[in-house]
């Protein structure tokens, strides 16, 4: 009785081992490769769930399934245009092959070196060879022009775009396309992540962006000047029409008004000259007299005539003053 | 042990094997009952899970996903066999770039480090370099995307929306970027991303795109103020130029007007005086010429008679007496004559 249930726990738990040594899972996220002393045996398994292999002699090797990251540094390239900037890469790939993966790479650790060499190398090659413009734009559209914008611009940043970010990037993507599946590998997608001027660049494309506005600014300055000016200049000039043509419409009015007058003074007093002459001059004795004139009167003139004697006629006048 | 001491006794120590073996029999069983109770709680322990209400857990068995399970307590099969993993598909996630909020309260607290300040620098499409500080707002729309398409969702969003982010800005000019073109920015970047996170099928949905701080780089920035300052000024200088314009053409127009009228009421006077003189004139003539000589001599009797007494000083002599004259001192005379 003791001796057979020893034999029977034995049994079980050999058979216990020997399942979990035969069964394996595969994860939704997992591919496996079965190696039997090392030697890769079949396909990969890519089905996730419960399997079976041969138990003790045969290995699972797992593999992930899903994207992978592979993140560049911080390349420093000179552009064809002889600009030196920083451009950052990402990428992402997947171990499309994983037999493959597994006898040249292994695992991914070495995959991530291998990436390096290839992904940044190729990325220096395709940037070297274009303009800096290429790199940063995607398009060609047009900026919109802000009123200050036009004439500050770079001539580089006028240049028309032959091929842009995007087919940049693509061309890259395509290039490192061409060595990964020796790897087992897919490149799923490149992309430059950053590009930035070095250092020493920076500090000059800043110190270009200061007198790029100083320049906008000092033109808004003298075309405030300029614009002031010009309306001063509009009110003096209308200032002067205004006032002149008052005087040219004042004149002419009173003019008229003179004319007027003078022809009805002269219709009137045409009838008879001497008369108006006299009445005139009699008006003028009233007016010129005052108590500051002095009258020298001869006794000859008409008025005083008969202080001399009440006879004779004729005489003047005189008044002085 | 009553009776220690005392000498061996058979019977006795048959009771108490027994009693012994009894009690061991009884501790047996006691101490399989606590491991199947342990064994049952650890079932059940790892039997249970519970799925908040902004979650959903996808459930694998053996590795390989099986269902979706709802918010809400559930039971799945133990020991590892199955496998929940929650993912918050209702909650609105947030990514920030060019800045960190370290405290989000009423006063949230922002911060930049280094790396997020390379995170904001950008290249605009002129050439010339800004700084950009954006969010993203996404969530999960398909959890068994999210969970088995990409290692690292998250950190590779970061990178999508850099690189988008960069794409967009570098197509602008720095002056747009920093004035009418903020709207347009945003709503282009965020047209890219969602592309991208279809076309990398990570079952990321995005939200939101909004930019926040966009700015020159720092060592740039009183220059970018000054042409704003400048603008005020060629405003202001102008709007002055304006109102001296409009506070003296107003008034001169004005004084224009009552000139004309001005001169107007002078011709109408003119012409007024002039009829009530010729009329006046007229009127004398026709009597005068009805009796010229009495009407001549009454006019210049009428003239003296007023004339006369109004002079200062009369003198009246005789033509032919001679020698008056010396009398008179001329000097004061002149002096008071041409004032």
């Amino acid at each position: 009785m003791t001796r057979r249930s020893l034999i029977t726990v034995g049994v079980l738990v050999l058979a216990l081992i020997t399942a979990w040594s035969a069964l394996y899972t595969v994860g939704m996220t997992e591919q496996v490769i079965i190696t039997q002393f090392g030697q890769p045996i079949g396909n990969a398994v890519t089905e996730a769930g419960l399997h079976v292999k041969v138990p003790f002699t045969q290995e699972a090797n797992y593999f992930e399934k899903r994207w992978l990251e592979w993140n560049g540094n911080a390349n420093q390239v000179p552009t064809r245009d002889k600009k030196y900037i920083g451009v950052e890469t990402y990428a992402r790939w997947r171990i499309a092959d994983p037999l493959l993966f597994f006898q040249r790479l292994r695992d991914e650790q070495r995959a991530q070196s291998r990436l390096d060499d290839i992904i940044d190398g190729e990325t220096r090659n395709v940037i070297a060879g274009h303009n800096l413009i290429e790199v940063v734009r995607t398009t060609n559209r047009s900026f919109e022009k802000a009123e200050e914008a036009e004439d500050v611009m770079e001539a580089e940043a006028m240049r028309e775009v032959e091929l842009g970010r995007d087919k940049i990037t693509r061309l890259i993507l395509e290039r490192v396309s061409k060595v990964v599946p020796d790897y087992g590998i897919e490149l799923v997608d490149v992309q430059i992540k950053r590009v930035n001027y070095i250092e020493s660049v920076q500090t000059k494309v800043f110190e270009r962006m200061i007198s790029e506005r100083k320049r906008i600014a000092d033109r808004h300055r003298s075309e405030g000047q300029g614009k002031s000016a010009e309306i001063r200049g509009k009110k003096e000039r209308e200032l002067k029409v205004i006032e002149s043509e008052a005087y040219r419409k004042s004149q002419e009015i009173m003019g008229k008004g003179d004319a007027e007058a003078t022809a009805i003074y002269a219709a009137a007093y045409n009838r008879n000259r001497e008369l108006y002459k006299f009445v005139k001059t009699m008006e003028t004795y009233r007016a010129t007299v005052d108590k500051e004139s002095w009258l020298v009167l001869s006794t000859s003139a008409d008025a005083f005539r008969y202080l001399q004697s009440s006879a004779a006629p004729a005489g003047a006048g005189k008044a002085t003053k | 042990m009553a009776n220690r001491g005392a000498e061996f006794d058979p019977e006795e120590f048959k009771r108490y094997a027994r009693e012994a073996g009894e009690r061991l029999r009884e501790s047996r069983k006691l101490l399989f009952g606590i491991i199947l109770g342990v064994l049952a709680l650890i079932t059940l322990w790892s039997a249970y899970y519970q799925v908040e209400p902004d979650e959903v857990a996808m459930v694998t068995r053996f590795g390989r996903w099986v269902r979706t399970s709802s918010p809400g307590p559930h039971a799945k099969l133990p020991f590892g066999i199955e496998r929940a993993q929650k993912v918050p598909t209702q909650r609105q996630l947030k990514q920030e770039y060019g800045f960190r909020t370290t405290l989000a309260a009423i006063q949230s607290a922002k911060h930049q480090t280094d790396e997020t300040k390379a995170e904001a620098l950008m290249l605009t499409g002129d050439l010339n370099v800004a700084t950009v500080e954006w969010i993203v707002q996404y969530k999960i729309s398909e959890p068994d995307k999210y969970l088995f398409k990409l290692r690292d969702v998250e950190d590779t969003l970061r990178l999508m929306s850099e690189a988008t982010m960069r794409s967009v800005v570098g197509d602008h000019s720095v002056t747009e970027l920093l004035t009418v073109g903020r709207e347009a920015i945003a709503a282009h970047a965020k047209e890219l991303l969602s592309a991208m996170c279809k076309r990398y099928d990570n079952g990321i949905s995005i939200q939101q795109l909004i930019l926040q701080n966009v700015d020159p780089p720092e060592p740039v920035r009183p220059s970018f103020n000054d042409v704003n300052q400048a603008i005020q000024e060629r405003e202001r200088a102008i709007n002055e130029a304006w109102t001296e314009y409009n506070r003296e053409v107003p008034r001169a127009r004005g004084l224009a007007e009552q000139k004309i009228q001005a001169a107007e009421g002078y011709a109408v006077e003119r012409v007024n005086r002039a009829k009530g003189d010729a009329q006046r004139f007229v009127a004398l003539e026709e009597e005068y010429r009805k009796a010229p000589e009495v009407t001549r001599t009454r006019l210049y009797l009428e003239t003296l008679a007023s004339a006369l007494p109004q002079a200062g000083k009369k003198l009246i002599f005789d033509e032919k007496a001679k020698g008056i004259l010396p009398l008179f001192p001329l000097g004061p005379m002149q002096q008071e004559a041409r004032p």
